[in-house]
This record gives structure tokens, C-alpha cells and sequence, in this order.
């Protein structure tokens, strides 16, 4: 609906109870929009005098209404509240009120017509002077859209006989003209319900028969799922489609049912919730980047000292790991960039780093935003609100998904090391293991007791390369082994 | 009691059986026989609510020690009563003459059950309970107001065939023993009236028997109605008896004729992934509900699915699928006879209606001439000859007869006969019986239509009134998240008279009977309306609609302030 004006009204909120014994019927305020924003543009403090009454989507899937009859007549004075005109929906018939007061100036869309949602039905004039400006409006816009409203029974297909084989048909040899392509029922409210000309849809059911797919496929929107029968025995006449078998590597769908695994006995099928579905959809789609991954060792004994520190005021180990991988990101951008189209390297211009967060039987990723730039304080400040709007599934998009690099660490499990899948809009992602104690030699043949870290980066090989991130990864061992830098 | 119910030997559980087997039949063949016992015995004012519960047992009391006379009544004869035909009202009819003390025997050619338990109201209850809830998980956006998460719903097209048709063996197994329990002969074979009063059966091919009997009832139900021009070939083009089988679900169906049984399969048939196509001979779809009632079903039931329809169109032709061709239907126009289009479609359903199955019955061996194959017979389904005489001791009952075509009204014309068999005057009101159709929503109705209403009323000279509510205001219809849907009541505001009720929405066919109850014990609105119903249950939409009306007599007060001898 065109209801850029700032007079269209909320109209579908405030529908008021049913209980009325006598009508079923649901008063809805009546759309209105002010007409000419030419005159609204050049002298904005004037209001427009005459208003448009458009049919109103008194439902989701309405797409058109019949007007069943005016309340009021032309000419009546209306004020605000009263009922106008019923409207009948796909749903059900319902009285529509106006939002402001005014002369029903002119009907576009007489009683027993139908309109498309949106379309005017109907001219409202604040005042007497305007009736005569608003009927010679009303005028030209009942003809300009009087294809509008289709004969009231719904369309039927041209009386074409040429198929049929009647002996007694021996009319007109003109009427053996092109057949007309036949369309199921399905197919045809689709295609009115995309605004698709049937007529010019190549049908490829059974007999050259339109289907709701062809119009789907016409519309350009996936097709649903069919919840066709599993096979059916093949009754007499079960017409054989010689359609060439769809390649089964584009749809997920296809490829399951194409060999599905017998089931082992006593398993049980739980479907996803959403942001299960969104995991899997993620990681299949990971499937499509070549990556490779870089390991490093990273002594820790400084960094866990400075925890042991500032441990009081709020600051965990993740967010010291978040904010050293974003300082090491500052210094090797290409890190934090992304390959959106396989041609390109889109840098990014801020260093949001992800953290991957288990949240009962899910997984999400809450988003540090400039985590290079705020102080560690204040990233855990920030990391405190996040996982708690995390857990009663408060976040917002942004804070979940603009992240530029992610971090996941399993080294509160005692994992030593563990291999990341680089999700989709990222160029990389680091696994971090557990810090152990470990027996170390040195440059100089000592050896040494000191707590070391695997961590493991999967990179996008489109644009990060090996010696991109072997250099991060130093960088960010750097930066670990001499963190006071982070508490600046 | 128990000792005085023994029943002759040739009953194989005459102990206490019968009474549960009773029962157990009457509930699930939908009869009403307390709206006949107690109509004729209703007494002004309220006494009634206190001596229903009394007199149920005295009566079973009678009726066992009647039951040890059995013999008595049929001096001369070889039965007291014989039914032809062990359909619902055959059936219902000799449960009732049981009860009623008469030595009865049932003849049946084909299975005992007929249309109703074998290719009826029972298989398609079966189709009909999966495709509801086929719609129920296929219904993404309703599933997800509830909070629920169902993924890729599916069905296997033989379960559900199996369901159907184990359901109608069960229940036909438990009519048949009820009817042997109680000591109703069966007797197999097609039965033909030889004479007043004698009746002859036999399998084809076999030497027939001739048996006598004091009264005689025909039950012979109906068949599906195939016009002429339509060719069935039982695969591709089909009537009700073959699609219960369910043998296949076409991906496009064309109904011929949006009736009851058309309206049952569209839903059946769009729930399991058809799409429908609907031929109506009227101009409108569903011509026999109220219009309202119509109207509001086409949106719930028709405009939403992937159905669409041709209305004002006869089918002239129809040819099943063969040579690599798809169904043909060739409609004309229903006024005009002008041919208007071929619709080609993967199968069609012929819902024309029910043709009477009377041939071969013998009528002309007493002179009756069928109407359209239907037997004329009057209010008290005594059949009517040529020369517009009673025939003493023969009536015609259900579809045969073709006053209401309806398993459940069989039923209880039947009882009504055997009533009056037994000396008990007693004429059905038809106008009490109601009928559901068990689509999703389901839709029911009793009595008469607004239009029928308004039509009588201006014909006799009174007020109609007409009060409606809708789910959408019930408590219950909102949890189970189903507020589509509608009833609406037809009264004398003057007397309060209860002309008609109509019902769409969830369970409308459960919630029927009030109204109809409330008909056929002649209880009027300002009376019913002080009924309490449980919160929150469906049944407050009858609670709100009986409240809304208005009556502008005298109010009688609610009848339970009377003073009552207890």
C-alpha cells in the first residue's frame, strides 16, 4: 500500500470487540490518506481539503475487498468514528468507520464492486466548498482505475468450446484458435494474488496444465514445500511427466528425499527451533568458503596475572582475549576483513569482535563493537549486558550479527585445542583452548614451567593468506605475553 | 430385572449383554429417541425435569417383561415385524422392536450397516478426523499462535485408507452383534414383498423363502445418483462409494455437486494436497444451508483452499482418463443448456445426491408406483398405493422414502413405526431432526432456514426474530485459537418458538442437539435460556445466542422455581 502520507492511519489496530449479538461485524476505522501532496509540498502548513478513502486490508491476506454496501450516501456529513461503509474481505464483512470528520464527497467504487487494498473507494471533503473540486476528481479516477473492479462473478474463462467434441458444435470453424492453457484452481488465485498474468505463464504440469508452481516460478518466489502423498500407487490414469529430473544439488529438499537413511528404531525427530535452523543454514553455507587454519602457542602467564588483577572489577578472560585479538586486528586489517563476492576484499571500517556464546541447546554470537577502541572496562561492561540480553533472547540484530571477526573459546572446558567453522560474512575466526601449564625450553636451552594456550585461526583463503595470519598471530602473541597494553 | 431380560436361545450372549450392546448402538448411530418417547407425554410446566430419570428403568422394566411374551403377538404369523434392509434404520427400527417386545427379523442382501456404516457418514468421519488434522499441522501460521513447531507434516495415503475401512468393519461387526445379541434374525438374502404381509428373500441363483409377517418395513436406503452423460468408471471418475476407498488422491479432483457429501471431500480431498473444482447445477454453492450460513462457509471453507468453481453449470459429460487424455467435463449452462466449457481435470467425484434403492422390492405385487424410485408414503411412513390408499401393515422408512435423507432420521422414523406397531400413536416432527456436515469447521442445522422461516411466517401471519453469535466472543473456541465461526438462531419473538438453528464452527455438530432438543421437547427460548452451561465450554455460544433473543410474551418463569414433589 502507498501509504507514504502521513494522514494513513494505523487502521488494522484497534478493532474492537465482537460480542454484539446482533452483527457480527468488526467497526474498523476507515483508512483514509490526504489526496494531491503536490499542494501539501509547495504550502505545508495548509492541510489538504479533500481526503482519499481507500479499501482497507482488514486482514493479511486480503487482497481485494467488495464493497457491500454504503452507510453513508453522498453528500452526508460524517464525523469522526462514525461508520461508513461495509466492507466484505476474504474474512468477513466489517464496518469501517472514519478518522476524520468531513462530507462523503464522492463514491468511486459503487456497492457490489470490488477494489484492489489500497485502491480509492471514495472522496472525502472537509467542507461544502470542496465537494464539487472532489466529484470531478472522483471522476476521472473512477475511470483511470475502473479496471479495477472486474464484473462481480469471479471471471469465468471465455466460453471457448473449441474443444469440445459435441457433434452438434459445428458452428464456427474459427473457434479451433489457439487452445487456452488450462490452470488449476491453486495456480489461479496465485497468479491473482502475484499480479501474474496467467496468460502468459508456459505451463508444465500433467497435459501442459498451468500449476502453482509455473506461477510461482513466474512470480519469482520459492515454491513451498507440496505436501504431497508419499507416492501413490498409480491409479488408471496417472499421467507420467516427462519433465527432466531437477538437479538435485540446488535444493536441500530434493537431495534428503533422494536417499533417505532408514531410521534406526526407537530414534526420535525433534525439529529445530529457529535459531537451531539458523545455525545449520550457517554452517552449510560455510561449506562454500575454502578455508584453511594457522595454529599458534601463546604463553599466557602474564595475561592470567593481569587477570588475577582486575579480575574484581568485572573483567573475564574472554573479553582480555576479545580485546587482544582486536588490537592485533588494528595492526593486520586484512584479518577483519570479508569476500563478499569472491573479487574483492571489503575492508571493514570498525573491529566488532564475536563471541560465541552456548545458550540453552543454541548458540549465538553477541557482538563487541569497537572492541579495539573502548577501554577493557568498558567492553566488560558491555559484555555483562550482552550475555544476559543473550539468555532471555533480547538482542538485537545488530548485536548479533555485525560481527567482523569471532572468538570462541572452549578453554574453560579444559580443551586443549579445537578447529573453528569460519562463519558466513566473516574473514576469519579463532579457537582458543585451554592455558596449561607447560615445560618450555628457551632460546637459550632453559627450561621453564609457563602457561601456554593454543589458539587456532580458520581464515577465508580468498583473501587472508598464510603469512597474513601467521603475522596476526604473532601480533596477537605479543600483545598476550605483554598485556599491559590492554589496560590502557 | 435381569432374570425377566432372558431372550430366546438362539441368542449366543443373551446374559447381560444386550443391555451394553444397546446402548452402545444407539449412541453411535446418532438416534433420538428420547425427542420421540417423551413428546407425546410431555406435560405442561416443569414436572419433566424430575421424571426423566425415573422413567427410563420403569420402562426397560415394562419392556423385559413384554419380552418374555414374544410369540404371543405373532399367532399366525412367522414374525412380528420384518425389516428389509440392515441399514441404520433397519437397524434402529429392530432394536426398538426388541425392546418393544416384537419377534423381529431383518433381511439383508449385501452387509448388515448399509450406506452409512459402509460407505457413508462412517468411513468418511474416519477421512474426515485425518484431514483435520492433516489441516491442523499443515497450518503453519495457526501452529505458531500456539507456540508449537511441527516440521514437514505427511501422511501415508494406505494408513489412512486402512483407518476408514477398519473403522466401518468395527462398527459394523458391533451392529451385527447387537442384532444377534438381542435375537434379531438375520436373514440373508434380497428381500421382495410377495403379498400384504408376506415377505420373500433369497441369494440369487437360490430358491427363494417365503416368510409371513404381521407388519412389514421397507428400508432399503439409497444409492449415489449418477445422471445421465456421466460415464463412472469407478478409477478416474467416481462417485462417494469408490473415493471412501481412498484408492489414490488426485492432484486435481472436480466435485460434481457442493452438497453435504461434496463439501465432506473438498475438505478430505484440499487437506491431503488436492486442488478441488466444484460444478454446482444452482447458482450458488451449498443451495441447501442457510444463506448465511453459506455464505460465511464459502469464505472459511472454500475461498482460503486451493478450490475454485463453476456455479449455474450442469455437467453434461464426463469421460474418465483414457488414451493418454485426462477427465473430461463438458458444462453447459444450467438454464440455457448452452455448452459454456470442458474442464479437464485428473479424476471427478459425482456428489449429485442419493438415488433410492426400491427396484426389485416388488412393489407392483401390491400395487405401489414409486416417485422418481422413491416410495410415497405419509406423516406416518405408511406407504401410499396407486390408488392413494394406505397399505395396512407396510411402511417405508429412510432414504427409500425420501423425506430426509439422513442416517439418523431412518433411525428414528423407524422407532416412530414401531411405536406405533405397538399401539402408540406417533408422528415424527421432522423440523426436530438436525444434520451436521463434518467439515473443518464443522457446520450444522436443525429445523428451518431463515428463508423458509420468513417464507411460513408471511404465508401464517407472525413475527420472525433472528439472533446470532459468534465464536469469536467464546472462551473455549479462542484457547483452541478456532474463533471462525457463527450460529444463529430463528424464533417467534411472540412466543418464543424455536424455528431453526444453524452452526458454523469447531464441533457445530456436537453442539447441534440442544437446539434440537430444545425442538422436539417444544422448549422455548425464554425457558432454555436460564439453562446453565459449564465455563468455558463451547456450548456458552448456544448459552450467549439463547440469551440474545428476544421474546416479547409474558415471561413464564424459569421452570425450576416450581415447587416440586420429590
Amino acid at each position: 500500500m502507498a501509504a507514504t502520507s502521513s494522514s494513513a492511519a494505523p487502521f488494522l489496530s484497534s478493532s474492537s470487540s465482537l460480542s454484539s449479538p446482533s452483527s457480527a461485524r468488526r467497526l474498523l476505522p476507515l483508512p483514509v490518506r490526504r489526496v494531491s501532496p503536490s499542494l501539501r509540498r509547495r504550502i505545508p502548513a495548509v492541510r489538504a481539503k479533500i481526503r482519499e478513502i481507500f479499501m482497507p486490508a482488514l486482514s493479511s491476506t486480503m487482497t481485494e475487498g467488495k464493497i457491500v454496501s454504503w452507510v453513508k450516501a453522498e453528500g452526508d456529513r460524517l464525523s469522526k468514528g462514525e461508520s461508513v461503509v461495509v466492507v466484505e474481505s476474504d474474512k468477513a464483512d466489517m464496518d469501517v468507520e472514519t478518522f476524520y470528520d468531513g462530507i462523503l464527497a464522492a463514491i468511486v467504487v459503487p456497492e457490489g464492486e470490488t477494489a484492489p487494498v489500497g485502491a480509492p473507494i471514495g472522496l472525502l471533503a472537509e467542507s461544502e466548498d470542496e465537494v464539487p473540486l472532489a466529484k470531478a476528481q472522483a471522476q476521472s479516477q473512477s475511470q483511470a482505475q475502473s479496471h479495477f473492479s472486474p464484473p462481480s462473478p469471479p471471471p469465468p474463462p471465455p466460453s471457448d468450446p473449441a474443444p469440445s467434441p459435441a457433434p452438434m458444435a459445428g458452428a464456427k470453424a474459427e473457434a479451433e484458435s489457439p487452445r487456452k492453457a488450462v490452470s488449476t484452481p491453486y495456480a489461479k488465485k496465485l497468479a491473482k494474488q502475484h499480479k501474474v498474468d496467467i496468460e502468459k505463464v508456459v505451463g508444465t504440469g500433467p497435459y501442459g496444465r498451468i500449476t502453482p508452481a509455473d506461477v510461482e516460478a513466474a512470480a519469482g518466489i520459492q515454491p513451498k514445500k507440496p505436501i504431497a502423498p508419499a507416492p501413490t500407487s498409480a491409479p488408471a490414469a496417472t499421467p507420467v511427466t516427462p519433465s527432466p529430473a531437477p538437479s538435485a544439488a540446488t535444493s536441500p529438499a530434493t537431495k534428503a528425499s533422494a536417499a533417505p537413511l532408514p531410521p534406526i528404531p526407537g530414534s526420535t525427530v525433534v525439529p529445530f527451533t529457529a535459531m537451531q535452523a539458523a545455525v545449520s543454514r550457517n554452517m552449510v553455507e560455510s561449506l562454500s568458503v575454502p578455508t584453511f587454519r594457522v595454529g599458534y602457542p601463546v604463553m599466557t602467564d602474564a595475561l592470567d596475572a593481569l587477570y588475577e588483577k582486575i579480575k574484581s572489577k568485572g573483567v573475564t578472560m574472554t573479553v582480555l582475549l576479545a580485546k587482544a585479538a582486536a588490537m592485533a586486528l588494528a595492526q593486520h586489517p586484512v584479518v577483519n576483513a570479508t569476500c563478499k563476492d569472491g573479487k574483492s576484499f571489503s575492508y571493514n571500517s570498525s573491529i566488532n569482535i564475536a563471541v560465541a556464546v552456548a545458550i540453552d541447546g543454541g548458540l549465538i554470537t553477541p557482538v563487541l563493537q569497537d572492541a579495539d577502541k573502548l577501554d577493557i572496562y568498558l567492553l566488560s561492561q558491555r559484555w555483562k549486558e550482552l550475555v544476559s540480553k543473550a539468555r532471555s533472547k533480547q538482542l538485537s540484530p545488530k548485536e548479533y550479527n555485525s560481527g567482523t571477526f569471532t572468538l570462541s573459546n572452549l578453554g574453560m572446558f579444559g580443551v586443549d585445542r579445537f578447529d573453528a567453522i569460519l562463519p558466513p560474512g566473516q574473514g576469519a575466526i579463532m579457537a582458543v583452548g585451554a592455558s596449561k601449564p607447560s615445560v618450555v625450553a628457551d632460546r637459550d636451552g632453559f627450561f621453564a614451567v609457563k602457561n601456554k594456550m593454543l589458539v587456532n585461526v580458520t581464515a577465508d583463503h580468498q583473501i587472508i593468506y598464510g603469512a597474513d595470519l601467521a603475522a596476526f598471530l604473532q601480533t596477537f602473541s605479543k600483545i598476550v605475553e605483554n598485556p599491559e597494553c590492554l589496560t590502557v | 430385572m435381569q432374570a425377566s431380560l432372558s431372550l430366546p436361545p438362539a441368542a449366543p450372549r443373551s446374559d447381560p449383554g444386550p443391555a451394553v450392546f444397546r446402548r452402545s448402538a444407539f449412541r453411535f448411530c446418532g438416534l433420538r429417541r428420547e425427542a420421540l418417547g417423551l413428546r407425546s407425554l410431555r406435560p405442561a410446566g416443569s414436572t419433566r425435569i424430575f421424571r426423566s430419570p425415573a422413567r427410563t428403568p420403569s420402562r426397560k422394566t415394562v419392556t423385559a417383561v413384554s419380552g418374555n411374551g414374544i410369540g404371543s403377538l405373532s399367532k399366525g404369523f412367522d414374525y412380528d415385524l420384518v425389516i428389509i434392509g440392515a441399514g441404520v434404520g433397519g437397524h434402529g427400527a429392530a432394536l426398538h422392536a426388541v425392546e418393544k417386545g416384537l419377534k423381529t427379523a431383518i433381511i439383508e442382501g449385501d452387509i448388515v450397516g448399509g450406506t452409512c456404516v459402509n460407505r457413508g457418514c462412517v468411513p468418511s468421519k474416519a477421512l474426515l478426523a485425518v484431514s483435520g488434522r492433516m489441516r491442523e499441522l499443515q497450518n503453519e501460521h495457526h501452529l505458531n499462535a500456539l507456540g508449537l513447531q511441527v516440521s514437514s507434516p505427511g501422511y501415508d495415503r494406505q494408513g489412512v485408507a486402512d483407518h476408514a475401512n477398519n473403522l466401518a468393519s468395527k462398527i459394523r461387526n458391533n451392529l451385527t452383534n447387537s442384532l444377534k445379541a438381542l435375537g434379531v434374525d438375520i436373514l440373508t438374502g434380497v428381500g421382495t414383498i410377495a403379498d400384504t404381509q408376506k415377505v420373500t428373500y433369497g441369494k440369487v441363483g437360490f430358491p427363494d423363502t417365503e416368510i409371513t409377517a404381521r407388519d412389514i418395513i421397507i428400508a432399503t436406503g439409497s444409492v449415489p445418483f449418477v445422471p445421465t452423460g456421466i460415464e463412472v468408471d469407478g478409477k478416474t471418475v467416481f462417485t462417494s462409494d469408490h473415493a471412501l476407498k481412498l484408492e489414490w488422491v488426485p492432484e486435481w479432483i472436480a466435485i460434481v455437486g457442493s452438497g453435504y457429501i461434496g463439501l465432506e471431500f473438498s475438505d478430505v480431498y484440499t487437506a491431503l494436497g488436492s486442488e478441488v473444482t466444484f460444478v454446482e447445477a444452482l447458482d450458488q454453492l451449498m443451495p441447501g444451508f442457510d444463506p448465511e450460513i453459506g455464505k460465511l462457509a464459502q469464505r472459511v471453507l472454500i475461498n482460503p483452499r486451493k478450490i475454485d468453481y463453476h456455479t449455474g453449470v450442469f455437467a453434461k459429460k464426463i469421460t474418465p482418463a483414457k488414451d493418454g487424455k485426462p477427465v473430461l467435463i463438458e458444462l453447459i449452462d444450467a438454464k440455457t443448456k448452452e455448452p459454456k466449457y470442458t474442464l479437464e481435470v485428473d479424476a471427478a467425484l459425482i456428489a449429485t445426491g442419493r438415488a433410492p434403492f426400491t427396484k426389485g422390492l416388488g412393489l407392483e405385487n401390491i400395487n405401489v408406483v414409486t416417485q422418481r424410485g422413491f416410495v410415497p408414503v405419509n406423516e406416518r411412513m405408511q406407504v401410499i398405493d396407486a390408488s392413494g390408499n394406505l397399505i395396512p401393515h407396510l411402511y417405508c422408512i429412510g432414504d427409500a422414502n425420501g423425506k430426509m435423507m439422513l442416517a439418523h432420521a431412518a433411525s428414528a422414523q423407524g422407532i416412530s413405526v414401531v411405536e406405533q406397531i405397538g399401539g402408540t400413536d406417533n408422528v415424527l416432527n421432522h423440523l426436530s431432526i438436525p444434520a451436521a456436515c463434518f467439515t473443518h469447521p464443522e457446520i450444522s442445522m436443525v429445523g428451518m432456514t431463515e428463508p423458509q422461516a420468513r417464507e411460513k411466517a408471511q404465508q401464517e401471519g407472525f413475527e420472525v426474530s433472528v439472533a446470532k453469535t459468534s465464536f469469536k466472543a467464546n472462551t473455549k473456541a479462542l484457547a483452541e485459537n478456532e474463533g471462525e465461526g457463527l450460529a444463529k438462531l430463528i424464533y417467534r419473538p411472540d412466543t418464543g418458538e424455536i424455528l431453526g438453528v444453524h452452526i458454523l464452527g469447531m464441533h457445530a455438530a456436537d453442539l447441534i442437539h440442544e437446539a434440537s432438543n430444545a425442538i422436539a421437547l417444544g422448549t422455548r427460548v425464554q425457558d432454555i435460556k436460564f439453562a446453565v452451561h459449564a465455563h468455558p465450554t463451547l456450548s456458552e455460544v448456544l448459552d450467549e445466542l439463547f440469551k440474545s433473543a428476544e421474546v416479547n410474551t409474558g415471561v413464564s418463569p424459569p421452570s425450576v422455581n416450581e415447587p416440586v414433589t420429590v
